[in-house]
């Protein structure tokens, strides 16, 4: 029999019951006669404090809670890619089936399809030492990614039988497990993990590889190592979800995890649509075979917002145990602290900075000490990047999420608003972003794209920020004043700008470019710098060189050499070349 | 039989507290007799154990702690709905003013509606045309979005909401299935006025809902004023199958009316002192906006804020900003050279629009152009500082031609008649004539083919 409680206070989404009750922290329960799912937060000798997920309107006090036994958790196995969830793992597709355009109030429904058959292969023997995490069968779950059912982590022992192969269901029981101490556990496909804990794994490597992107001025100047985290901290309008969006579409992770944590429906909506249409470019599948999406839109409850953050870790650090690379969109997770302090506030906690309880920092720390790349438990690798985007409070990176962020992350994409202002995507900011994995992977890079390729990059960022000290002077006193080799930077820098870190998500070649095009662009551009300059130096005015339309044809090599032909570059080269000669001619 | 309770236990500003209570439902309402005669209404905001706390939407002037009966009704907060609602006017809870009568329909709604799965939403695609060149060519609005417009006081933002209305929807062309729900919420009394006299005179009077909560109206009832709007909304739309355009006014108090409640509800501020859920609780008015498959009908909303002390980082136009698709900024310094309408294009946004313009929805260039047209007002704003501090003389010819590319864009292209009807071409074309004033490798956002098509076409 599981305990039960009474209600005794209710205040929006926090419930309190009377007395001692004997429910755990964390534990699930389910609210009142409609069954709401809360969660129990806080515990005293007299009262019991819930978290409800769902609406709380209509309960009275004198109604019954049940606690579960179970923390809140999530059900892990095949079917939850190509899929979308709510914060607590709901399918909504499924709660659209039972409650039609609106999502109501205590629909109870399976997390995973709990009638499909999967076509199973045992990889187990019968006879076999198992430990936690040891993978018992392989399931091919989309068209692209292979599953692999694991022993849960807490268990171990010896298999005492084993299915054949063939088609199960994830209730069916596929292995019979017996333990040291004798008990038998049935295992089945899928398994249940409790949200707030880190699944265990064996160690932590140190980054060494970079989940490439496509988008040249994440690739080329801040790098994001997989197993990394990052925070796209912008105002309103400056584009945090386009970039997520971008990055979900196109980096070489295997399996994505989008979070919209309090974003709008809309959007969702269109990812759904979107992935649904797109083609990822390395398998030539859709890219939903690859995603799974927990949308908790900002009208849906703030509890359960709370928790989609959990959730959408935990599915992630599944499937990085099959030993596959995983990425996670959280966008945005100050809606996730606005939640916590949404929270705290009813809860009557002293509040700390602007209002948020003082727990902020460890749960942001403690939320990013998810990612990493691991050696798991069965012996393979896997990697839980994460892409954490910030929503400051009138885009003023000072207030307490962005700063807290910026603490536990080693990457930092700053969007600017003048940026966006005047459309120049992506907004991220050259001057106050940053990437700390950019020596850890600087071996990668040498052996991957090219021994020269580091020197061009620092190169490029002296130069931008050379312009940025030049543009200083040029808002006092013009331009025209300038010496010709500070027209030069200027003139560079411009190039940059437009032909190198602008990137044009509509365009078909733009929009994901390889990083060997990469390479080559920015080898082209420096090549200009470098003949420029010669001239310059021997003393060639700016105006002479700006005769020819070299400058602004290098700005359009993104649109005009195709990412499958880069041969092309070489033509360039000698036009470069051929510019320098025939200033050389036409001033001799 | 429901049982009355006698008297209250404590009233503190907008709140009332009664004790006693059996079998109260969170977010139930209940009913007051105030003297024997003076109803009220109000809402249960928290229970513990047997003691209520009720928000009382007329304000509780009148009442003591003996002159009260108080009746549960049992049921959330609901309103009767039936396609007559078209053409009526109602008070900020739904109760009709215009001396008509009450709606009698079987169909009750709860107004805090439920939110829509996003599974079920169909992404909006859709074109609006407003006949205002800064909208339609820079910030399009699409059917089933929300666009708010953020502005301060004293500027024209009811005008322009006004002439969006009648030109999106009234103007040629405009549709049976067409109407619009207005909500006002603690707006002055020559505000609602003059957005009644609009309809009417544009025709539109038996196609607008009006839900006026006023200035002088109870504070609580503000709250209630746009959820009851909305939910006359959804079912105008996802019911009845209309295309609606919800126009509400003024977020600004709506916010401020929650600020009051809450710090009298003795709640733990947040950012300048409004409740810590004021991000999920405009989320839920905004939310509310959409297109649903397989229904006809959509609700796009045009919210209005003003912004205290024209701060766009202020709570209210931030936390909106992050909800809406966008937004619509009017500028004091446009107003004040006579432009109207003042739209500053630089902050203004729309989300949806990259997915409703070009080939198929309105022409193929309006994409570059439209960034064009930005990124070239982005370098006025460099170069009108650079005027400052050197002069204009000492700018380069460059520069002198940005400036008066500034200006004739902000005269011309922002710049229109309050009746002007402009044409999605019209509009475009427009854009062009400006950009050709720039020398073509200026204009680096327009692939060369469009600029091959249009930027060396001559004007008939």
């Amino acid at each position: 029999m599981s305990k039960t409680g009474i209600i005794y206070g209710i205040n929006g989404p926090v419930i309190y019951l009377k007395g001692n009750t004997g429910f755990e922290m964390s534990e699930m329960v389910y609210v009142g006669e409609e069954r709401l799912v809360g969660e129990v937060i806080r515990l005293t000798r007299d009262t019991t404090t819930i978290q409800c997920f769902e609406e709380t309107t209509g309960l009275k006090p004198g109604e019954t809670v049940e606690a579960t036994g179970d923390a809140v958790s999530v059900l892990l196995g095949p079917g939850i890619l190509h899929n979308i969830f709510d914060g607590i793992e709901r399918p909504l597709s499924e709660i659209a089936l039972r409650s039609g355009k609106y999502i109501s109030r205590g629909v109870s429904v399976d997390s995973l399809d709990t009638e499909k058959k999967w076509k199973t292969h045992m990889v187990i023997r019968e006879g076999e030492l198992v430990t936690g995490g040891t993978i018992i069968a392989e399931v091919p779950e989309t068209a692209t990614i292979v599953h692999k059912s694991m022993v849960p982590p807490t268990l171990s022992g010896r298999i005492v039988s084993v299915v054949a192969d063939g088609e199960y269901t994830i209730k069916d029981t596929v292995a019979v497990l017996e333990q040291k101490d004798g008990t038998q556990v049935e295992l089945k496909l899928a398994q249940k993990w409790p949200i707030r804990i880190p699944r265990p794994t064996d160690k932590r490597f140190p980054a060494s590889t970079p989940l490439i992107t496509g988008q040249r001025i994440l690739d080329t100047l801040f790098p994001l190592a997989k197993g990394g985290t990052a925070a796209i901290p912008g105002g309103f309008g400056t584009g945090k979800t386009m970039t997520q969006h971008q990055i979900a579409k196109w980096s070489d992770a295997d399996i994505i995890i989008y979070i919209g944590c309090g974003e709008r429906g809309n959007e969702m909506t269109q990812v759904l649509e979107e992935f649904g249409e797109l083609t990822d470019p390395r398998t030539g599948q859709l890219l939903m075979e690859r995603t799974a999406l927990i949308a908790n839109t900002s009208n849906m409850p703030v509890a359960a917002r709370e928790a989609s953050i959990y959730t959408g870790v935990t599915l992630a650090e599944y499937y990085r145990d099959m030993g596959y690379d995983v990425a996670i969109m959280a966008d945005s997770t100050s809606r996730w602290a606005e939640a916590l302090r949404e929270l705290s506030g009813r809860l009557e906690e002293m509040p700390a900075e602007e209002g948020f309880p003082a727990y902020l920092a460890s749960r942001l720390s403690a939320f990013y000490e998810r990612a990493g790349h691991m050696q798991n438990l069965n012996g393979t690798q896997g990697s839980v990047s994460i892409i954490g985007a910030v929503s400051p409070q009138g885009g003023d990176f000072s207030e307490p999420v962005t700063q807290n962020t910026k603490r536990f992350v080693r990457c930092f994409w700053g969007l600017d608003k003048s940026l966006a202002y005047a459309r120049h995507y992506p907004a991220i900011h050259w001057l106050t972003s940053y990437s700390e994995y950019m020596e850890d992977l600087a071996p990668w890079y040498k052996n991957h794209v090219s021994a020269r390729f580091l020197d061009d990059r620092n190169q490029l960022v002296t130069l931008l920020n050379t312009e940025s000290s030049l543009l200083e002077i040029v808002k006092l006193i013009g331009a025209d004043v300038l010496p010709d080799d500070q027209k030069l930077v200027l003139e560079i820098a411009r190039v940059i700008r437009l032909g190198f870190l602008q990137q044009n998500a509509f365009h078909p070649d733009d929009t994901c470019v390889p990083m060997e095009k990469q390479f080559k662009m920015m080898e082209t551009i420096l090549h200009l710098y470098r003949k420029s300059r010669e001239l310059v130096t021997m003393g060639h005015p700016m105006s002479v060189l700006k005769e020819d339309t070299i400058f602004d044809r290098i700005v359009t090599i993104k649109y005009d050499v195709p990412n499958d032909k880069l041969e092309m570059f070489d033509e360039y080269d000698k036009a470069i070349d051929k510019f320098y000669d025939d200033v050389l001619a036409r001033n001799a | 039989m429901s049982i009355e309770y006698l008297g209250l236990s404590e009233i503190n500003g907008p709140l009332a507290v009664l004790e006693g209570v059996r079998d109260a439902s969170f977010e139930e309402i209940v009913e007051f007799t105030v003297n024997g005669g003076e109803k009220k209404l109000g809402r249960i905001v928290a229970i513990y154990d047997d003691k209520a706390i009720i928000q009382v939407f007329e304000g509780t002037d009148n009442m003591s702690l003996v002159n009260t009966h108080t009746r549960l009704t049992g049921r959330p907060m609901e309103i009767a709905l039936s396609p007559d609602i078209l053409g009526r006017t109602f008070n900020g809870i739904g109760k009709p003013i215009d001396g008509l009568g009450n709606i009698s329909s079987n169909i009750m709604r709860n107004i805090n509606g439920l939110p829509l799965n996003p599974v079920t939403r169909e992404y909006p695609r859709n074109f609006i045309q407003t006949g205002i060149s800064a909208i339609d060519g820079l910030t399009t609005l699409i059917r089933g979005q929300k666009l708010p417009i953020f502005s301060g006081n004293g500027l024209p933002h009811d005008k322009l909401a006004a002439q969006i209305v009648r030109q999106a929807s009234l103007g040629s062309g405009s549709d049976e299935k067409f109407a619009i729900v207005f909500a006002a919420m603690g707006v002055k009394y020559d505000v609602a006025e003059f957005f009644r006299r609009t309809f009417e005179e544009s025709g539109a009077g038996d196609h607008v809902v009006m839900f006026l909560n006023l200035a002088n109206d109870p504070v609580v009832e503000r709250l209630i004023t746009p959820k009851v709007a909305l939910t006359a909304a959804e079912y105008l739309a996802f019911e009845c199958g209309m295309h609606i355009l919800v126009i509400l006014t003024d977020i600004t108090a709506f916010a401020e009316a929650m600020r009051e409640v809450s710090s009298s509800k003795g709640e733990i501020p947040s950012r300048k002192g409004y409740p810590g859920y004021l991000y999920s609780e405009l989320a839920t008015l905004y939310e509310r906006a959409g297109i649903v498959k397989g229904v006809d009908g959509s609700v796009t909303q045009i919210p209005i804020l003003t912004m205290p002390n024209d701060d766009i980082t202020h709570p209210i136009p931030d936390l909106t900003g992050y909800i809406t698709e966008g937004q619509v900024v009017l500028e004091r310094s446009l107003h004040g050279k006579g432009i109207y309408p003042p739209i500053n294009v630089l902050p203004s946004l729309s989300r949806l629009m990259k997915d409703g313009i070009g080939e198929g929805y309105t022409r193929k260039d309006h994409q570059d152009v439209a960034n064009q047209l930005f990124a070239c007002y982005a370098k006025v704003g460099d170069a009108r500082a650079l005027a400052s501090v050197i002069g204009e003389d000492e700018l380069s010819a460059l520069d002198k031609k940005y400036l008066e590319f500034g200006t004739a864009f902000e005269h011309h292209f922002v710049g229109q008649g309050d009746t002007e009807n402009r044409s999605i071409t019209d509009t475009l074309e427009l854009g062009w004539k400006l950009l050709r004033m720039l020398p073509r490798e200026e204009l680096d956002r327009i692939n060369t083919k469009i600029l091959d098509e249009w930027y060396d076409k001559i004007e008939e």
